[in-house]
């Protein structure tokens, strides 16, 4: 036999690391159905056939808020054998609420008082027999984080699942409630079993709306209970849902006044000092801003950095060393200094070409001069290939200097990276592949390529979830919400958009990642949508690129990229806010500001897994499907009319699958003026990853281009859909294939949009408009200035 | 009729009836803001909105627009 225990209780009550405690690894994370709030399942240690459901945290069991109603749902639908409570000992009237809720449904309850420790140390006492008493069901004691009373708290659950016949039903209400409830259960809910009938007879008394549907009441029983209502509610001078809440709430104070002696009553606590500074008028601003500062220069900056070049460059590159890598470097050193930089030919040839004015010439000898070979490499990549072409032979001599640079697997201990090691299994002496070419080619491109592109992000979006989860559980998150809701209230976020967005500056897959932490749906999805449109770092070179080609290098153009981004999640804020789709209930902000504690070191890193893995698990399989795609679209195509596929298609005079694509789609973007083959492929390849638009398109592409053509491209490359890592983060956190598709639509349309408006109205104002393009153009902006003052939608009858 | 918007900061007050109706005026009182309960006022936040009280013997967080739905004495 099959046993569920419900685990229920207010947020910040302890519940997950209770049950962390007592499943153990043993967790199945999903979501609960058609809704982005998450639902873990785990089987009890040592308990076969017990099965243990968290519920979201709760406050009461109310038809409104999201998680209110899964919950509810749940215990109403499926009905657990038991419900084990987890109650915050240190403030016990609120969490009493939801209990004398749960005890009204007809299923065992234990509750576990929890954070007993801490009341013990306050020097309070809490009465558990006399609570236990009152409420009618038993009480035990619980320290979550030492781990005391867990197993005895579930062991009574497991003991009230088994034993129905403790079930008791106390009555919480006032004389005339409890006559009304009674009329209510006679009138309309007799068929049902005796233990559910309380629980349907309050809520029909506080005409609560999804129970009224569910019910299916004659018109003549809803007229008759209307009446017993009213006799009450005329009594009593309030409405019913008023009346329950008042007497429930009065029921536990004088419990509560009986029970639990506080020895310090008005003595600030701890956590009022903290906060006395934390959210202070003056220090809130700055201490927030270090606290920001801090986790994105750790997580993003410097470890984040090292861990995911590490990942893309040596376990997903040719390697990495762990040991020996200072003798390679200098080595290296050495033989650039002798080889390269001293070269006399090379640096008249870089001088011409300097003087000649080629693009890319004044920093590539800049970085000759200097001597710096991380420089100078990187400057190579970029333009040796230009000058190339304009006539001044650079690869002739830099390619043989290069080739025989001293290997890095020469010098200590170098461990191949995954591409590297499948080499070496898969190509033969003459590095032919020992199987299939194309085969070769779908590991070697797609799978690895793919896998490895997810993989990448892994270490960095562990570094952020870990602070991430020690600023949520410490209890810091919800004061950035206290301290930011001003601003970002207005543009249909929550205060804690603010940590997506600025993630998302380092990279989009953490950032929308991120949003997980706010609590409201509407403000959840927002944020999903609009984190990408801020620069990520894989966006950067596009940035240089259109700066460096067609603005001389203007300071400018990186700032305008940002404001462009801000701008772009502002708009929509306010845009999509008036649609029906976000105008949603006006979301509630009334939010409970936790004592702040000390998270155990195992929360921390048991929350940042589980986070990581499901990106693992979720965008993997979408990443890894869409580079199989494209990898398949490059290396299918077209030779002298003939379709043929090879693995190495650039080699060859065809024309592979994504460039017909970029051929087909290229009028679409001449209205943004850039309808060229390779600034489409160059946008296609963009899905895969940012960098691809820069490796696709070069400094050349440009020609023919004029500045706002280029400022446009760069505009439609930073606002459309993200790449396929961060639209499968989108699927993870949406949970709906539609809502992924609105995003990913809207995100394209958006982009579309403003490009359009940059490149028709700059051409307007240089005097060549285009009047087709410029009326469009107009007709978009007059679209976007009557979203942005359009009254919000309203739902009918209010 | 006076109301939570109207109490000073660093005050405490006494709820007499939370008006309004719908999700957010549940979600006031699920919290504990009912008939008869103390609240202190404790803070503003640093940019003028929200304001942090004391109810029931923990902080909550409140937007300014809506104190207007708690009547006090």
């Amino acid at each position: 036999m099959n046993i569920k225990i419900a685990l229920a209780g207010n947020p910040n009550s302890g519940k997950t690391t209770l049950f962390n405690a007592l499943t153990g690894s043993n967790q199945f994370v999903g979501n609960w159905p058609g809704v982005t709030v998450e639902k873990k399942e785990g089987g009890f240690k040592n308990h076969d056939g017990v099965t243990i459901v968290d519920l979201p945290g709760i406050y009461s069991l109310s038809p409104y808020t999201l998680e209110e109603v899964v919950a509810r749902n749940y215990l109403i639908n499926e009905k657990p054998d038991a419900i084990l409570n987890i109650v915050d000992g240190t403030n016990l009237e609120r969490n009493l609420y939801l209990t004398t809720q749960l005890t009204e449904l007809g299923i065992p309850t234990v509750v576990a008082v929890n954070m007993m420790d801490i009341v013990r140390k306050n020097g309070d006492i809490i009465n558990l027999k006399e609570l236990s008493n009152a409420i009618g069901c038993p009480f035990v004691e619980v320290s979550a984080l030492k781990g005391d009373g867990i197993l005895e708290a579930a062991e009574a659950a497991l003991q009230a699942a088994k034993d129905k016949s403790s079930l008791k039903t106390y009555n919480f209400f006032s004389g005339i409630v409890e006559h009304a409830l009674a009329h209510i259960e006679e009138a309309t809910v007799h068929g049902l079993t005796q233990e559910q009938q309380r629980w349907y007879s309050i809520k029909l008394f506080e005409r609560d709306a999804r129970v009224l549907e569910e019910l299916k009441l004659s018109d003549e029983q809803k007229a008759h209970i209307e009446e017993d209502i009213k006799s009450v509610e005329a009594a009593l001078d309030d409405d019913s849902e008023s009346i329950i809440t008042n007497e429930r709430y009065n029921y536990i104070e004088q419990l509560a006044n009986r029970c639990c002696v506080k020895k310090n009553k008005d003595k600030p606590t701890i956590s009022d000092k903290i906060d006395s500074i934390v959210t202070n008028r003056i220090l809130a601003l700055p201490i927030f801003a270090a606290v920001i500062f801090l986790v994105y220069y750790l997580s993003v900056s410097t470890v984040g950095t090292w861990a995911t070049d590490w990942a893309n460059d040596g376990l997903f590159g040719d390697g990495f060393h762990i040991a020996g890598k200072g003798e390679y470097e200098t080595a290296l050193e050495t033989y650039m200094e002798e080889n390269l930089f001293n070269n006399q030919q090379l640096g008249d040839i870089l001088a011409n070409a300097e003087k000649d004015g080629i693009v890319g010439a004044e920093v590539l000898g800049e970085s000759f001069h200097s001597g710096d070979y991380g420089e100078f490499s990187e400057n190579y990549d970029s333009y040796g290939a230009n000058l190339d072409e304009q006539g001044y032979a650079v690869s002739k001599i830099v390619s043989p200097i290069l080739d025989s640079a001293p290997q890095p697997s020469d010098y200590g201990k170098w461990i191949l990276g995954v591409p590297a090691l499948l080499d070496k299994l898969l190509l033969d002496s003459q590095g032919e592949p020992v199987i299939a070419p194309w085969m070769y080619s779908l590991i070697q491109d797609g799978i690895v390529a793919g896998v490895g592109a997810v993989l990448g992000f892994v270490p960095q979006m562990l570094m952020l979830f870990l602070f991430l989860s020690f600023l949520e559980s410490c209890g810091y998150m919800s004061r950035i919400a206290f301290v930011m809701d001003r601003i970002f209230h207005k543009f249909g976020l929550s205060g804690k958009s603010f940590i997506p967005i600025l993630v998302g500056t380092g990279c989009g897959v953490p950032g929308i990642m991120a949003s997980r932490t706010i609590e409201n749906e509407c403000d959840r999805r927002m944020t999903v949508i609009t984190t990408t449109f801020i620069p990520c770092g894989a966006k950067l070179p596009i940035i240089g690129l259109v700066a460096g080609a067609l603005f001389g290098g203007a300071w400018w153009v990186a700032p305008s990229a940002y404001f462009l981004g801000i701008a772009a999640i502002v708009i929509s804020g306010i845009m999509l806010k008036k649609t029906k789709a976000f105008s949603g209930e006006n979301s509630p902000f009334v939010m409970e500001l936790p004592a702040y504690h000390m998270p155990t070191l195992n929360s921390l890193v048991h929350a940042t897994w589980e986070r990581g893995w499901s990106f693992i698990k979720k965008a993997g399989t979408i990443i890894l499907l869409s580079t199989i795609v494209i990898w398949f679209a490059n290396s299918v195509g077209t030779v002298d009319g003939k379709w043929i596929f090879s693995a190495d298609m650039d080699s060859l005079s065809g024309e592979s699958l994504v460039q017909k694509i970029g051929n087909a789609f290229a009028w679409l973007f001449a209205p943004l003026g850039f309808g060229t083959t390779t600034a489409t492929v160059a946008t296609l390849m963009g899905l895969v990853a940012k960098e691809e638009v820069v490796a696709v398109f070069g400094i050349l592409d440009f020609g023919g281009m004029n500045a706002l053509a280029g400022y446009s491209f760069m505009a439609f490359n930073l606002l459309c859909a993200p790449c396929f890592a961060a639209m499968g983060a989108i699927r993870r956190e949406m949970n709906s294939a539609r809502w992924t598709a609105f995003a990913i639509t809207y995100q394209c349309v958006f982009a579309y949009s403003v490009s359009l408006m940059i490149y028709q109205f700059g051409n307007f104002f240089a005097g060549n408009a285009n009047i087709v393009g410029i009326i469009a153009a107009f007709l978009v902006l007059i679209f976007f200035v009557f979203m942005l003052f359009k009254k919000p939608y309203m739902k009918k009858g209010k | 009729m006076k109301t939570m918007a109207q109490a000073k900061i660093g005050s405490s007050v006494k709820v007499v009836r939370v008006h309004g109706e719908g999700a957010l005026r549940r979600r006031i009182m699920d919290m504990g803001i009912t008939k008869g309960v103390e609240i202190f006022i404790r803070k503003v936040a640093p940019l003028g909105d929200p304001v942090e009280c004391k109810v029931r013997g923990y902080e909550l967080s409140l937007r300014k627009a809506d104190l207007d739905m708690i009547e006090i004495e």
